[in-house]
């Protein structure tokens, strides 16, 4: 095992989680112009086009080309998890009044696709219904914006967010790209209209929809970011079957997808296209928890949580996963390209990351001893999804075994494994935690008890565990927040070990490799307005 | 025959609503619900506040007497509601589906004739030659490879022969255009489905059609038309396949309808936006209105195609009747 020093172990995992490939392009192409970019989707059509109300990237890979949103994700840069810029606003705000007040100025001139101008107030009509929705309306996300108090339009080209408290998690949140710009006009008049129905600001203008089938776009004129978009139009075609995904692109039916591809894909796919096939991977802001029910015995007892984390090895287990599963890093409860994620070094002191892992078995063994639960059988509930849950599941099972546990799985589907979870009826469940913009302090709330954040599963409360997260959630100061962060994740892994972190995901896109201009990053819901993407052909 | 007739349809009725029910209390009896599918499964945090908004919107929070008879009401009405996962009425969805589902049937069928019906006959004609021993392992690994995995290596060899020809692979569209906008589209993206669909349906059709043929075959009315002198031609089509071919009508009448909702695997591996993948889709999402849909309307068919069959069966054979 090599050690690194902390600074060292920083910058490899940095390096580690943002390993775009690039291929053959070059900041120095020049876009060009023209052209319909053929894409699929891989799900079935999406519930609604309401970005405001769905959570699946089915949603934001059919409709974002028709949005605009407040701030986003630098296009150019996504992989970054702290650099948003302006979509509809000039320029990103100073926050005022103690940090708890944003004035973004918005942009003149920006036209609906209908030929309305949109203006502040529908900036922040949509801003409300995301935040306090009306009654009957569903909102996906309002939960992520619980320190905001009140969105304002005092002008129309000025909105102003007013905050409870002051907090980091907000601006990440802000660049949510669900948080499309609706016309307000519309939504008073029908909060529901646009789980039907498209009509946004983007950079397309919506074409043809074939329910199931297919989502057209054709280019917006109007656009105001001058000279975007540089595609005449595109073509989504819903494809969730992998294996038709991999002949599409290898037969040129379409050029790629942005979702991601497992390792298996990608070297087929590479050796079948040699060049004619870009693949850019980057560390995902997705990763399988494992929840152990602590109303189950032993599982109420720490000494076997612990046990369970120190018996698997994550450090050699990730390289050997990542050729056949979509994981690659390994990681604690921040996404390992956060200024607020453990380096190495920080996560060798805790359990279930220890580098010496004879040593951390042979911990593991001593404690299920003193606990009374050597030879432990219990039954794993993991869900019917291949990649990376039964991966995951079933390479756990082999690491278990190891310090003689018993385990057994059972592999349901999604409505089943949910239900499962809610009713406390499993011992120990494969989970998946997936997050969007990378915002460690909301993104954490997973790990917080069922009093506080009604999807977690662990069953357990821990008082400390809240406070300690609302003074870290309070804390403005990048470094103060930084230490309460690693005493948060210590206390979550190692001192009572609720939860197992296992291996973040990896997202594998391939494209053919005369689609240019699009650049990766760790979320598949991030960065899909393909405003800046263009043929080479 | 009328009082057959009456008595036959009347079941129909209870036919309908047990199979309503049996619908209805299965699909609830699956763990779960669609708003939890729907808000988390990319992995998202759902909401509790979203959760219970979706529950009271598709009405799931309603006591489930209320829900029952709203479908059965709605059943019998023609009115099958709105999807609870894409909140277009259901009706809708179907309509969207079914024109690919319908036209890969009737394509699938057209190669199954075209296939089994010669096939069979001359196997028969033939039994126990090598020609016989051909057609009947033709039919036999039809019956045994299953479509979907034909499916796959039909792709994956059109992928490699066209790369292998032209240096670059090419694959039918998976994106579908109907017959009168693209015929060459249309056709390049659902033969390969019909073929291999087509190719176990003939292979099944195949058989029964050499079984239909043998026992006609050994008929008194065949062994007089050949004492006469008829020529053989004349025997084969006129007397011998004309008989033959009832059951075997009725086997491709059952599996064309078994075909409109039945393609599940075959419209995955192509990609084809049709019935069984919207069934799949349905179960998947744990859409109990669409999935009560798509399982009433297959009811339905199967039992008014029943009903059809029995009345005609009586119409043709006046010894069938009640009591």
């Amino acid at each position: 095992m090599i050690r690194t020093s902390g600074l060292a172990a920083a910058g490899l995992a940095c390096a580690l989680c943002v390993a775009a490939i690039a291929g053959p392009t070059a900041a120095a192409d020049t876009p060009k112009r023209g052209g319909i970019l053929t894409f699929m989707i891989p799900a079935d059509a999406p519930p609604s086009f309401d970005g405001h109300r769905e959570t699946t990237f089915a949603t934001v890979h059919s409709a974002a080309p028709f949005y605009s949103v407040l701030i986003r994700v630098n296009p150019e840069d996504p992989s970054s998890t702290t650099d948003f810029v302006c979509d509809l606003c000039t320029a990103m705000p100073t926050p005022t009044d103690d940090g708890k007040t944003y004035t973004f100025k918005i942009r003149e001139g920006v036209k609906f696709h209908d030929g309305t101008p949109l203006t502040a107030d529908d900036v922040a009509a949509s801003w409300r219904a995301i935040i306090h929705p009306s009654e009957g309306v569903s909102s996906a996300r309002e939960s992520y914006y619980l320190m905001v108090d009140k969105v304002e339009a005092p002008d129309p080209t000025t909105v102003v967010f007013r905050l409870k408290f002051a907090t980091g998690a907000f601006l990440p949140a802000l660049a949510d790209p669900f948080t499309w710009v609706y016309r307000k006009a519309i939504l008073d008049k029908d909060p529901r209209w646009y789980e039907k129905n498209i009509m946004g600001s983007g950079p397309f203008k919506p074409a043809d929809y074939e329910i199931g089938q297919s989502i057209k776009g054709v280019r917006n004129p109007d656009y105001y970011h001058v000279g975007q978009p540089y595609l005449d139009g595109f073509t989504a075609i819903y494809a969730p079957k992998q294996a038709v995904r991999v002949d599409a692109i290898r037969g040129d039916r379409a050029a790629g997808e942005f979702r991601g591809l497992p390792p298996s894909a990608r070297d087929q796919l590479q050796h079948e296209l040699g060049d004619k096939i870009v693949m850019q991977s980057s560390d995902w802001n997705c990763g399988n928890l494992i929840t152990l029910n602590h109303q189950k015995k032993p599982f109420d007892d720490v000494r076997v949580r612990r046990a369970l984390a120190l018996a698997v090895d994550q450090w050699h287990g990730a390289p050997a996963l990542a050729k056949i599963a979509n994981v690659k890093t390994v990681g604690g409860v921040v996404f390992p390209g956060s200024p607020l994620a453990a380096t190495r070094a920080e996560l060798e002191t805790l359990a279930g990351y220890w580098p010496d892992i004879e040593k951390s078995r042979a911990e593991a063994k001593r404690l299920l001893k003193e606990a009374g639960a050597e030879g432990l059988a219990f039954e794993l509930l993991n869900r019917n999804i291949d990649q990376p849950y039964k991966f995951v599941g079933t390479w756990l099972i082999d690491e278990w075994s190891k310090i003689g546990l018993h385990v057994t799985q059972r592999v349901v589907p999604t409505g089943p494994w949910y239900e499962a979870m809610r009713s406390g009826s499993f011992d120990v469940v494969v989970e998946a935690s997936c997050n969007s913009v990378v915002n460690p302090l909301l993104d954490v709330q997973k790990y917080l008890p069922r009093t506080v954040f009604s999807e977690n599963y662990g069953n357990y409360d821990d008082q400390p565990e809240i406070d300690l997260y609302q003074k870290m959630l309070h804390e403005t100061d990048g470094a103060k927040q930084r230490a309460l962060m690693r005493e948060f994740e210590k206390h979550v892994l190692d001192t009572q070990a609720h939860e197992l972190v296992i291996t973040y995901w990896n997202r594998i896109v391939p494209l053919r490799s005369y689609v240019k201009g699009w650049k990766i990053g760790p979320s598949h819901y991030v960065n899909q307005d393909l405003a800046n993407v263009w043929l080479d052909q | 025959m009328y009082r057959y007739s009456v008595n036959r349809a009347l079941l129909v009725v209870p036919t309908l609503v047990g199979a309503a029910a049996l619908v209805f209390v299965l699909m609830r009896l699956i763990p779960g619900d669609i708003c939890m599918v729907r808000l988390g499964s990319g992995g998202a945090s759902v909401d509790p506040r979203a959760l219970a908004a979706c529950h009271a919107e598709l009405g799931l929070d309603r006591p489930l007497v209320l829900q029952f008879l709203d479908f059965v009401w709605g059943f019998f009405r023609l009115d099958f509601g709105i999807s609870m996962w894409s909140s277009k009425p259901v009706a809708e969805e179907i309509a969207a589906r079914l024109p690919i589902s319908l036209e890969i049937a009737v394509m699938a069928t057209v190669v199954a004739i075209l296939i089994a019906i010669p096939l069979g006959t001359i196997s028969a004609l033939w039994q126990n030659s090598w020609i016989d021993h051909a057609v009947r392992t033709v039919a036999i690994a039809g019956i045994a490879t299953p479509s979907f995995w034909l499916g796959i290596v039909s792709i994956l060899a059109v992928l490699d022969v066209s790369h292998a020809l032209f240096g670059a692979a090419w694959m039918p569209p998976i994106d579908y255009v109907p017959f009168w906008q693209d015929p060459l589209r249309n056709l390049s993206m659902v033969i390969l489905p019909a073929l291999t669909v087509g190719y176990r349906y003939s292979a099944v059709t195949m058989r029964m059609t050499r079984s239909a043929m043998l026992e006609v075959l050994r008929e008194d009315y065949i062994r007089t038309a050949r004492a006469k002198g008829l020529v053989e031609r004349l025997i084969v089509n006129r007397h011998a396949l004309k008989n033959a071919l009832l059951p075997v009508v009725t086997l491709i009448g059952i599996e064309f309808a078994f075909l409109i909702g039945g393609l599940v695997v075959t419209e995955q591996v192509f990609n084809l936006n049709g019935v069984g993948r919207l069934f799949v889709l349905a179960v998947q999402n744990q859409d109990y209105t669409l999935t009560q849909a798509l399982v009433m309307l297959t009811v339905a068919v199967f039992v008014f195609a029943n009903l059809a069959v029995d009345l005609l069966y009586a119409w043709l054979d006046p010894r069938i009747r009640y009591g």
